[in-house]
């Protein structure tokens, strides 16, 4: 089994977590989502470092991003399917 | 006489209940090292604590900046932290040194209901040439007696564990947690004694720990413990993403954005079928037996440890992602990372490398047992990278302002 470039938690997330390093914009990524052990295919945007994360649907400004199938702040800035998903474009609504 | 032995050999044997080798201390309590301290009361008896150490080889000074005005609850803090360092069972005997006797007589006095050897020596009247002559012979006898104590095969329910993690990155959560997870997971059903912390980290995941309590009271008795951090440390002196101390600049280069999200990662170290039984004050000692318990604490690695280590925590799990490098003085402290670069540019910090999980080469199971293994390795000598590396963070919390 090839290692996967990026990890997804839970099925309904809208991010997963690139696990490699050197990804480059435009690569065909390879992602695992371990929630039922699903294998999908998706074009980067960006280059994305290794840890950060990438958006698995288009999200608006004032979504909220899912992951670990839990809320983890709201979108600040409008992200497309497959784009770096980061501090510029994702808040906390805690502090 | 019997011919008939059987061979018994402390370790992980094949995903078993394993055991280890310990020192069972007078209390009961067992500890896995064996370390003769010499504890400052104040930061004045630093000095003297140091050369006591330099004179007498084997034993070590544990500085640190506080102990004088302080008072209520801070200085009730205080105490029980140096109280618990002291009573420790990784400690088998115990130096304090203060400015004067009173408060250093306290300390001592804690410390002597463990039953080990303790004994106080104050600076005022003697001058730290007088203190130190007098505290080193004491350090010599007190070493030579420790260095001939045996240890003993013990079962794992005598084994206290403590976990937090530091400078987490998105590999936290998706693999070093969640080994910790699986270990809390089968040491809770071994009967062992078991810790988290972190109170302000758990922040947009509350809801979901209030729910790992064991019952519903227990939950609201962590969901006030949360409240109260909230009200009164967070609220008071918030600002925008608390000056990037959460996350933390780390956290942040590592791909981790909010607060939420480095929450629901942290929440994986207590696994998934665990339920803690208490919520303790910071250094307070568990009471109900074993179990995981919940420790109110910062969310700092240093601050945390050193506050896990005084309730009697005597090894200690830190999964990391971009690299915290923390030690304690007393409490071995286990490193394992998932992170790749990690692994490769600062290897030498690293106990466990679990990056393998990432790559789909190794199972979260078998990096639990993994883990499980490495401790017990510790357990029964082998140094950590930290140890080795002489990183001995002792951090004491303090709540406000001295008088």
């Amino acid at each position: 089994m090839a290692a996967p470039h990026f990890l997804v938690h839970e099925k309904k997330d809208s991010v997963g977590v690139v696990v490699v390093e050197g990804v480059k914009k435009g690569q065909m990524l390879t992602g695992w989502i371990m929630q039922g052990n699903k294998t999908i295919k998706m074009k980067c945007l960006n280059a994305i470092p290794l840890g950060h994360k990438i958006a698995l649907s288009p999200v608006k400004t004032g979504d909220t991003v899912i992951k670990y199938g839990h809320d983890i702040g709201k979108c600040v800035a409008a992200i497309q399917k497959g784009g770096h998903v980061h501090t510029q474009n994702l808040k906390t609504k805690r502090w | 006489m019997t011919t008939k032995t059987k061979r018994q050999r402390p370790g992980n044997r094949g995903g078993k209940k394993p055991t280890f080798m310990g020192w069972r201390r007078k209390n009961g309590r067992v500890g896995v090292r064996n370390h003769v301290i010499i504890l400052p009361l104040d930061d004045l008896s630093n000095s003297a604590c140091e050369a006591v150490a330099h004179n007498i080889k084997g034993t070590m000074a544990i500085p640190h900046p506080y102990g004088r005005l302080q008072f209520g609850e801070d200085l009730e803090l205080h105490f029980r932290t140096l109280i618990g360092t002291g009573a420790n069972p990784n400690v088998a005997a115990v130096i304090v040194i203060g400015i004067e006797p009173q408060w250093t007589g306290r300390v001592v006095q804690g410390i002597a209901k463990t039953g080990k050897p303790v004994i106080g020596f104050a600076i005022e009247q003697n001058g730290d040439h007088q203190t130190i002559a007098d505290a080193s012979r004491k350090a010599k006898e007190y070493v030579q007696w420790a260095s001939e104590l045996q240890r003993e095969i013990c079962p794992v329910k005598d084994l206290w564990v403590s976990v937090k993690c530091g400078e987490s990155d998105t590999t936290s959560g998706l693999a070093s947690n969640p080994t910790v997870g699986k270990f809390i997971d089968k040491f809770d059903a071994w009967g062992a004694t078991t810790c988290f912390g972190e109170t302000s980290e758990i922040t947009g995941a509350e809801l979901n720990c209030e729910k790992r309590g064991k019952t519903k009271a227990i939950g609201k008795k962590f969901l006030k413990t949360w409240q109260a951090y909230m009200d009164e440390v967070i609220e008071p002196f918030k600002t925008d993403d608390l000056s990037d101390s959460q996350p933390t600049k780390g956290n942040i280069e590592g791909g981790l954005t909010t607060i939420e999200e480095k929450a629901f990662g942290n929440l994986e170290k207590i696994g998934k079928k665990t339920s803690y039984i208490d919520v303790l004050g910071p250094a307070e000692a568990p009471r109900k037996g074993p179990g995981l318990y919940f420790m109110d604490t910062s969310s700092a690695a240093a601050e945390c440890v050193t506050l896990q280590a005084a309730a009697g925590f005597v090894v200690h799990l830190f999964p990391t992602g971009q690299g915290n490098i923390i030690g304690n003085p007393i409490e071995p402290v286990i490193k394992l990372t998932a992170n790749p670069r990690t692994v490769r540019t600062m290897g030498e910090h690293v106990d466990l490398d679990v990056s393998g999980i990432l790559r789909r080469e190794m199972t979260l199971d078998k990096a639990g047992d993994a883990l499980i293994d490495m401790t017990i390795r510790t357990c029964n000598g082998r140094l950590t990278a930290a140890e080795a590396l002489g990183h001995r963070e002792f951090v004491l919390t303090k709540l406000y302002r001295s008088a």
